[in-house]
């Protein structure tokens, strides 16, 4: 079968693709377009490492056709910083030592920044349930909550 | 120098921003699956349905005959080699069970066992049709089934070692090992009080979230060049030149970072195949694990049966310690529980103790490595039943455990005589924490548990090169699993005094640094820290040189201060110091290049110590534990970069977690997996869990050259003890068995009503 054509927005930037049906959208990602930020832990939509978001919603690129990006906005991790400019999450993950291995950072980084984008301001308890999608198996999770709150404060512009 | 007599240190205990962070927060960082070469296959491995089988023929025609299919192995494309020990790390394995569990050669032994690989140019095409005809053989899962007699024989040129006479009839029983220290039998004759019970615990994944991949390039030459994420490029290189009948000369490994490995990346498994499939089909061939492959195929820790006997006197002075331990291995022998038994009393101070252990084959994977291997599972018997003499002594099983900890000069059950230890200290500063004196309300309750590794030492290389500029290059050959390139740049940037960021650390391939151990055994800080701070050494020794050429005055005196060479006093001369950029800059003019390498083998790891304190609260409703509060001390010896010494803690505390509340394989009346994925196989998630309140203790090392100890293995030894010790404060049920999952802890709590009735 004739591979299908696919025009969508990456990262702010007009992309087009080839893709077969099968096809999910995190291995158009990696495979096709080279975006490797974007890490497979699962395939099945339990761990979060493949998080992007699609017209600003949090979604696991894994559960997601390639096809289904028709007309539509994506952003992955490769988006988040402007240009040598880092998110203040990436900035504070860092600072933070908020990962080991690194390979779940991305996913919760996008599936971070989705959370700030629609609570400002939220409590820890809500910062852990938001983010239970997401897999860690080096860090417990402390330094990452600590990270994300802290940075909500930053933005919010409370010290 | 401080009071205590340390070193004034100006990088060492601060916490700058990890050299490879940006990569890692950017997604710029290449992990195993991120490879890739021009012109590469897909390469996929058929896996076994059955726990069990004989395989009478395997048929390749058909998929050799499918277009994009470019090359298909069997284990008949390996060679056959013979038994020879291998050492993998953290615990012992045979080249000749290593190569059959990388494919399986005559006889399947677990669901998932490898039997076959394709390399195809799309994935569609490498799932090709392979018809294996198997036949199927009973199997058996539990470890005390496959100890009874007449239970179904994975291997029938097993026969079990240490037993004397030795038998005559094979068995799953591969080894027996006793440790013994005094007159144990003796020794129970003086306790007034002895506690005796039975503990089990279930084998558990490692559950690093990147499953295994790699990219493998045969050249016709017969050069090699694999790129892989493991716990060691060495380690790569080794096995794959032993499996494959390589020499190491021909195999050059480039490590990819890691996304975790906790013991489960010490070895090869896609590796060889996808040689021997580039080797077939003259491509590159890159290889990688699905999540259900890494459960069905990949190694995890034991699961094992602990018996435990313990004896004191009313005063609380334990007199006598008695453990048996039976492990299972998985398919091939090496279960961990060589170092089960010998960590199991190891936190407290006996003269008479015996640990008696089996290592028992079992129809599932192999086990491999998990963060200090096999001491999780006899601790939580040990510290079980510790807490319930703690009970019957009315103690509190803090003071119960200071009266009994390990300290200097203590001996061991396993042989030596311990040093300097922090044993004591991480008790004292549980006692000391506001976590121990909180209020409990109803169905909570309060578990604490000490554990112990002996951290590692070994082989390390490193090299430190001056750039022209004056900033520096350290290459290791250890893989940073978790924060180590930003320990040996601080190490380095210490001895040369300068800036931190000036020091650019990088992960070396095989053929670009000496030789290094795999990253593993909590070895990497402390071992090839310590040639890293070697290396800076010789350096700032070449540096003090060339200023002595350049000032023409004897090197000793000339000394080496905050990244500069200063005369060693007024009788030296008068002379500007010279900087390391001024000595860099001018090096071509004073002897050439400044670098300096050293490979050492290092000797005297520090032993860690830890103790943890937790508050749980229990839903009798729904058997559900929610943990409220945790409290992880450790002995660090000296924290090279704090955060990171507290993120291996919190860690390896939160697998603990997972597997004392959740973590377990489950397996259908075939023997088949039916949890292998992250949504059946639980490991804690964020909402699960509290912060991870840490103290770090620093009991200097000696043997360091700033006194590090090794800290990633320790903080996973506690926390299944001091949850089931924390469930019975809470509702009065003594749990013996792990996972104590909620319909586990919900039939327990109906027990304990109908007795009550």
């Amino acid at each position: 079968m004739a591979k299908h054509h696919i025009s969508t927005t990456i990262n702010g930037e007009p992309v087009e693709f080839l893709c077969n049906t099968e096809q999910t959208m995190l291995d158009v990602l990696r495979d096709e377009l080279h975006l490797t930020g974007t890490k497979e832990g699962c395939a099945t939509g339990d761990c979060g490492a493949c998080s992007i978001t699609v017209d600003g919603r949090l979604v696991c690129s894994c559960l997601m056709l390639g096809v289904e990006a028709e007309g539509h906005a994506i952003q992955t991790i490769e988006g988040m910083a402007d240009g040598d400019q880092l998110h203040p999450l990436q900035q504070k993950f860092l600072e933070y030592a908020a990962l080991q291995c690194g390979i779940c950072t991305p996913g919760f980084l996008v599936a971070s920044r989705a959370l700030l984008e629609r609570n400002p301001n939220p409590t820890e308890e809500e910062a852990r349930y938001w983010l239970a999608g997401n897999l860690c198996r080096c860090t417990g999770y402390d330094k990452i909550i600590r990270a994300v709150l802290d940075t909500a404060a930053d933005m919010r512009g409370v010290s | 120098m401080a009071p205590d007599g340390t070193p004034d240190l100006k990088v060492v205990g601060t916490r700058p921003i990890r050299p490879d962070g940006v990569d890692k927060v950017t997604g710029r960082a290449q992990f195993g699956a991120d490879f890739q070469l021009p012109g590469q296959l897909v390469g996929k491995v058929l896996r076994s349905p059955h726990a069990h089988a004989r395989i009478r023929s395997i048929d390749t025609s058909k998929a050799e005959a499918i277009p994009g299919v470019k090359a298909v192995m069997t284990a008949a494309d390996l060679p056959e080699i013979t038994s020879e020990e291998a050492f993998v790390g953290e615990g012992p394995a045979d080249f000749k069970d290593m190569s059959d569990n990388t494919m399986a050669r005559r006889k399947t032994l677990y669901d998932g066992h490898a039997v076959a690989a394709v390399a195809a140019t799309s994935a569609a095409a490498a799932d090709a049709a392979i018809a294996v005809d198997y036949e199927v053989l009973p199997h058996v899962i539990d470890v005390e089934d496959a100890m009874v007699e007449g239970a179904p024989v994975l291997h029938d040129d097993m026969f079990t070692s240490g037993l004397d006479p030795k038998p005559t009839t094979p068995s799953n029983v591969a080894k027996r090992m006793v440790f013994e220290l005094g007159d144990v039998d003796a020794a129970f004759e003086k306790a007034d009080i002895v506690i005796e019970r039975k503990y089990k615990t279930a084998p558990v994944h490692q559950g690093y979230i990147e499953p295994h991949a790699c990219v493998a390039q045969y050249a016709a030459d017969g050069q090699v060049q694999i790129y892989c994420s493991s716990q060691g490029q060495f380690m790569v290189r080794a096995y794959v030149a032993k499996l494959l009948g390589i020499d190491i000369s021909e195999i050059r490994v480039t490590p990819l970072e890691i996304g975790g490995g906790f013991g489960g990346k010490t070895l090869v498994y896609l590796e060889p195949l996808a040689v021997v499939l580039s080797r077939k089909s003259g491509r590159p061939v890159k290889m990688a694990m699905t999540r259900e492959e890494v459960f069905r195929g990949s190694g995890p820790t034991s699961g094992g049966t602990v018996w435990v006997k313990i004896g004191a006197k009313r005063d609380g002075t334990i007199v006598a310690g008695d453990s048996v331990l039976k492990f299972q291995a998985g398919a091939y022998a090496g279960s961990p529980v060589g170092p089960g038994c010998m960590t199991a009393f190891a936190v407290y101070d006996l003269q008479d103790v015996r640990i008696t252990g089996y290592d028992v084959v079992t129809n599932r994977p192999k086990v491999a490595a998990y963060r200090a291997p096999g001491a999780p599972i006899s601790n939580f018997g040990v510290e079980s039943a510790v807490d319930e003499l703690a009970h019957k002594l009315g103690m509190d099983p803090v003071e119960l455990r200071l009266k009994n900890a390990a300290k200097k000069g203590t001996k061991a059950a396993y042989g030596p005589t311990f040093g300097d230890i922090g044993c004591v200290e991480t008790l004292e500063a549980v006692k000391d924490h506001p976590n121990y004196k909180v209020p409990l309300g109803p169905n909570q309750g309060r578990g604490v548990a000490a554990g112990f590794w002996f951290n590692i030492g070994g082989e390390s290389s490193a090299t430190v090169n001056i750039n022209e500029d004056g900033t520096a290059v350290v290459a290791t050959g250890n893989p940073d699993i978790g924060g180590s390139r930003a320990s040996m740049a601080m190490m380095a940037a210490e001895v040369l005094g300068i800036d931190v960021e000036r020091v650019r650390p990088i992960v070396a391939d095989t053929s670009s640094v000496g030789y290094c151990f795999l990253t593993g055994g909590s070895r990497v800080t402390f071992a090839t820290g310590m040639a890293v701070v070697e290396a800076s050494k010789s350096v700032v020794n070449e540096l003090k040189a060339r200023a002595a050429k350049t000032w023409d005055i004897p090197v000793d005196a000339v000394e080496w201060q905050d990244g500069e060479a200063i005369p060693a006093g007024s009788n030296a001369g008068d002379f500007e110091p010279l900087s390391l950029e001024d000595l860099a800059a001018k090096s071509g003019r004073t002897g050439g290049p400044i670098a300096a390498t050293s490979s050492l083998n290092a000797q005297g790891a520090g032993p860690g110590f830890g103790t943890h304190l937790v508050d749980v609260e229990v839903d009798r409703e729904t058997g559900h534990v929610k943990v409220l509060r945790y409290l992880a001390t450790q002995d660090a010896g000296r924290a090279i970069h704090p955060s990171y010494v507290e993120g291996q803690i919190q860690g390896g505390a939160v697998q603990g977690i997972g597997w004392a509340l959740n973590e377990e394989y489950i397996y259908d009346d075939k023997g088949r997996l039916e949890n292998p994925g992250f949504l059946d196989y639980r490991i804690p998630v964020a909402s699960d869990l509290p912060m991870i309140d840490t103290v770090v203790i620093e009991v200097p090392n000696p043997r360091h050259p700033y006194g590090a100890r090794g800290v990633g293995e320790v903080p996973i030894v506690p926390p299944m003890a001091a949850m089931a010790n924390a469930i019975q404060d809470a509702i009065g049920i003594r749990l013996t068995e792990l996972p104590m999952s909620p319909p586990k802890v919900r039939k327990a709590v109906d027990e304990q009503a109908a007795a009550e009735e």
